[in-house]
């Protein structure tokens, strides 16, 4: 084996793949190699550091150095500075966003990583994911050769689980052991094990990082889940929209084939185990649990009633188990450093981690695991910078469409499945998404209630119908028709969405409208009674003006003007919007060089 | 996914045989590879496709019409050569991109789910493709661009319309 002085990681997630990292490595080892240093310096494709907003993103070690943004036409500078003179390029060391990172130059020593902590992420960034050798070195398939090698019992399996804690990350929060304890009960010759990566919550890509950075950490744990409950065969449901995360898993499939992790006699026991892929093809209620197997037997989507639960009857009727991709991720740790580590990280009934995928307003966008009970403030401010361009935080979206909106008086609030249902949001899979004053938050509970419309599979009538004459409420508020009754018609149609829907998707759909409701009633009254949007988002309510005093006279507002609503006398008289003509187009606002026009 | 535009009909009717002589012996089970990798010929799936496949994994033209219609990856209409797949998800939202969307709109005067009349633009509404970083996002075909504004969007569309 050679041996590098140094090794230069670059993001291959989604994110950074997307701002051409494939060609920076492909100019990297190119330089590499006309320098003379390809025996020296070595290029590792990994997956997601988390600062995807920064991105492409390279970490060079053992330095520690991490360059942001780097464009292909950089590696020459990197190369001939950094690597053959030892002289970091400064320019690309500094982020750009509006509030600094760190000026720390170390990895491990900048805000975003220091309040983190990396369990389920813990390769993710820092391994190759399309090396097998490379998750092993770092501890890989350990677990699963201590549980086949040392004959743990399946049950034993199952109690390790169970000490520690550990809950469903994919919004849940259901005890995974006790999960694994019911479908291992059941007698059947044939049972499953399946792993939820559909991840559905749009703006939340965490599955997709640990799946695209680690996947054979899912693979390694679904194969202890299939020892503990009796199956030998898996089933991974991803979204078709992952290609990457699609083409590593195969990948890493193969590898573990190749290696005897997989296949037949797994370590050369008595217990086989293998996984086929199956890819979702954009229903988002195809990651409720019974809808997600019905799409693997080929067929529509529905959700079916429960009982009876998946651990009975579950794919194919057999009895079957699902977790989420992040709670598989954790399975492998629990068993290298023990229940009892994993269960003193967190809080008293929410053990471990949790990953985030913090987006929205907010300076350091990216993937982020704390451990439970840090509190959203220290989020927002401390790992994710807090709002760019001096705007005032108004409120964190947690939990997607079943989710709720967590206003700035409750910031401290410590992160766990308990503290957010309290507050009116949930868990969810890890989507949080920043809101800032420019941020209307009846348009906000409109867009969950948009998706929710769409989503909506149509079999049970509270879900269907009821979302609908939801969003006819909501459109009707925003479009400056709505009443004061209105407000409490939203609030009985919830209780009976909520009460009549068949699954979980209905019966979390009017979350968004309620927890606004609760926390920014005021919004509501002032959609409702002054006609008013104080954000300027909604259309129906705003209009726009032309400050007089501002007004230079130019008459370019009137020449873009695609109606023709705008009068005025060129270098004599100042401008005037028709505001009954006007269609808000907002044109006028983007051609005027004084700031003259106004939207309220 | 790969270029239609470079197979001919008796191509793609080759390639689809084959893909359903690969999974004949499942049946329903494997109705949705099977989709997918038709539409993956195709580029959409229509009614004589649908045919085909009933036909091959021993299930009705209702059942294959009733799976197609329940998936949103699933399409009945062509797309465009070049389809713009606007980001709507949350984290893209909040960052403008309905006034993205609105911009390409205007820009090709088609709404979202339309193709123009010459076949070479079609405009999809999707939910997060995973770049949420960037936000807010668009792909045209295989090229992502982030971190968008909407005067930046007649710029990147002249490029495709020019191509
Ligand atoms: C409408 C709906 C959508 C869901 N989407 C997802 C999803 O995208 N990913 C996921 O892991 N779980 C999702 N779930 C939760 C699953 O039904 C299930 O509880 C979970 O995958 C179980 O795994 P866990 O115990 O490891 O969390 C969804 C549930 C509902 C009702
Ligand atoms: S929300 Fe647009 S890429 Fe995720």
């Amino acid at each position: 084996m050679d041996l590098y002085r140094a090794h230069v990681l670059v993001c291959c997630g989604t994110g950074c793949t997307s701002s051409q990292s494939g060609k920076i490595i492909e100019n990297l080892e190119k330089e590499l190699t006309a320098q003379g240093l390809s025996r020296e310096v070595k290029v590792v494709k990994t997956g997601c550091f988390g600062l995807c907003a920064e991105g492409p993103i390279m970490v060079v070690y053992p330095e520690g150095v991490m360059y942001y943004r780097v464009s292909p036409d950089d590696v020459t500078e990197i190369v001939s500075e950094h690597f053959l003179k030892g002289r970091p390029v400064a320019r690309l060391m500094t982020v750009q966003t509006a509030v600094p990172l760190d000026q720390a130059r170390n990895v491990e020593e900048s805000d975003f990583f220091k309040k983190q902590l990396r369990v389920a992420l813990r390769n993710c960034g820092s391994i190759n994911p399309e090396s097998i050798e490379e998750y092993i070195a770092h501890d890989g398939y350990l677990a699963l050769g201590k549980v086949l090698t040392e004959k743990m019992a399946p049950l034993d399996v199952i109690n390790e689980v169970k000490k520690s804690g550990l809950r469903g990350r994919g919004g849940g929060g259901f005890p995974t052991g006790l999960k694994w304890e019911f479908a291992a009960r059941q007698q059947n010759e044939q049972k499953y094990v399946c792993c939820n990566a559909d991840e559905g919550d749009p703006g939340a890509f965490m599955d997709r990082s640990i799946l695209e950075g680690d996947p054979h950490s899912v693979i390694e744990a679904m194969a202890i889940a299939g020892y503990a409950i009796g199956a030998n065969q898996g089933y991974i449901y991803v979204r078709a929209e992952y290609p990457i995360a699609v083409q590593r898993l195969k990948l890493a499939i193969g590898q573990a084939k190749a290696y005897g992790l997989l296949g037949e006699r797994v370590f050369g026991s008595e217990f086989s185990f293998d996984i086929e892929i199956r890819l979702g093809a954009g229903a988002f209620v195809c990651g409720e649990e019974t809808a997600l197997m019905r799409s693997i037997e080929g067929k529509r989507g529905n959700p079916t009633p429960r009982p009876p639960f998946p651990a009975v009857k579950g794919l194919f009727d057999k009895p079957t188990i699902l977790n989420n991709v992040e709670t598989f991720a954790n399975i492998p740790v629990i068993f290298q450093k023990g229940a009892d580590w994993f269960a003193s990280l967190g809080t008293d009934k929410s053990k471990g981690t949790k990953v985030f995928a913090l987006g929205g307003k907010v300076s350091n966008v990216g993937l982020v695991e704390i451990p439970m009970g840090t509190t959203v403030r220290e989020i927002v401010f401390d790992i994710g910078g807090g709002i760019p361009n001096n705007k005032a935080f108004k409120a964190v979206q947690t939990g997607g469409p079943s989710g709720g909106c967590i206003p700035a008086k409750l910031l401290d609030t410590p992160i766990d499945y308990d503290n957010l249902i309290a507050v009116g949001s949930m868990m969810g899979s890890g989507g949080m998404i920043v809101m800032d004053e420019d941020t209307c938050m009846v348009d906000i509970a409109k867009f969950f209630l948009e998706f929710t419309v769409d989503e909506s599979c149509g079999k049970c009538a509270p879900c269907r119908i009821g979302t609908r004459r939801m969003l006819e409420v909501l459109e009707k508020i925003t479009g400056g028709t709505g009443t004061m009754e209105d407000l409490e018609a939203l609030e009985r149609l919830a209780v009976g969405i909520k009460e009549g829907s068949l699954c979980a998707l209905g019966q979390t759909a009017p979350n968004p409208v309620l927890s606004t409701l609760k926390h920014f009633r005021e919004e509501y009254v002032e959609h409702v009674t002054e006609k008013r949007c104080r954000c300027g988002v909604c259309k129906g309510l705003t209009q726009y003006f032309i400050l007089t005093d501002l007004c230079k006279m130019c008459g370019l507002c009137a020449k873009r003007c695609p109606v023709g609503c705008i009068s005025g006398v060129l270098g004599k008289e100042p401008f005037v919007i028709d505001t009954a003509k006007c269609i808000k187009c907002g044109a006028c606002m983007q051609a005027c060089k004084f700031k003259a026009v106004v939207k309220r | 996914m790969g270029s239609t535009k470079t197979k001919t009909h008796d191509e793609q009717v080759t390639l689809l045989e084959q893909v359903i002589a690969k999974y004949q012996g499942q049946g329903r089970k494997a109705l949705m590879q099977v989709l997918q990798e038709a539409q993956a010929i195709y580029g959409y799936l229509p009614l004589d496709v649908q045919r085909t496949v009933a036909d091959g994994l021993g299930v009705s033209v209702a059942e294959v019409y009733g799976v197609i219609t329940f998936y949103s990856f699933f399409s009945l209409n062509p797309k465009g050569a070049f389809e713009v797949s606007v980001c709507l998800g949350t984290a893209c939202y909040v960052k403008g991109s309905q006034a993205i969307l609105e911009k390409i709109e205007e820009e090709l005067h088609i709404k979202a789910g339309e193709c123009t009349p010459d076949g070479k633009f079609s405009i999809n509404a999707c939910r997060c493709i995973g770049a949420c970083g960037l936000a807010p996002v668009i792909m045209v075909n295989e090229d992502v661009y982030g971190r968008l504004t909407p005067d930046q969007i007649p710029a990147i569309l002249a490029k495709y319309k020019e191509a």
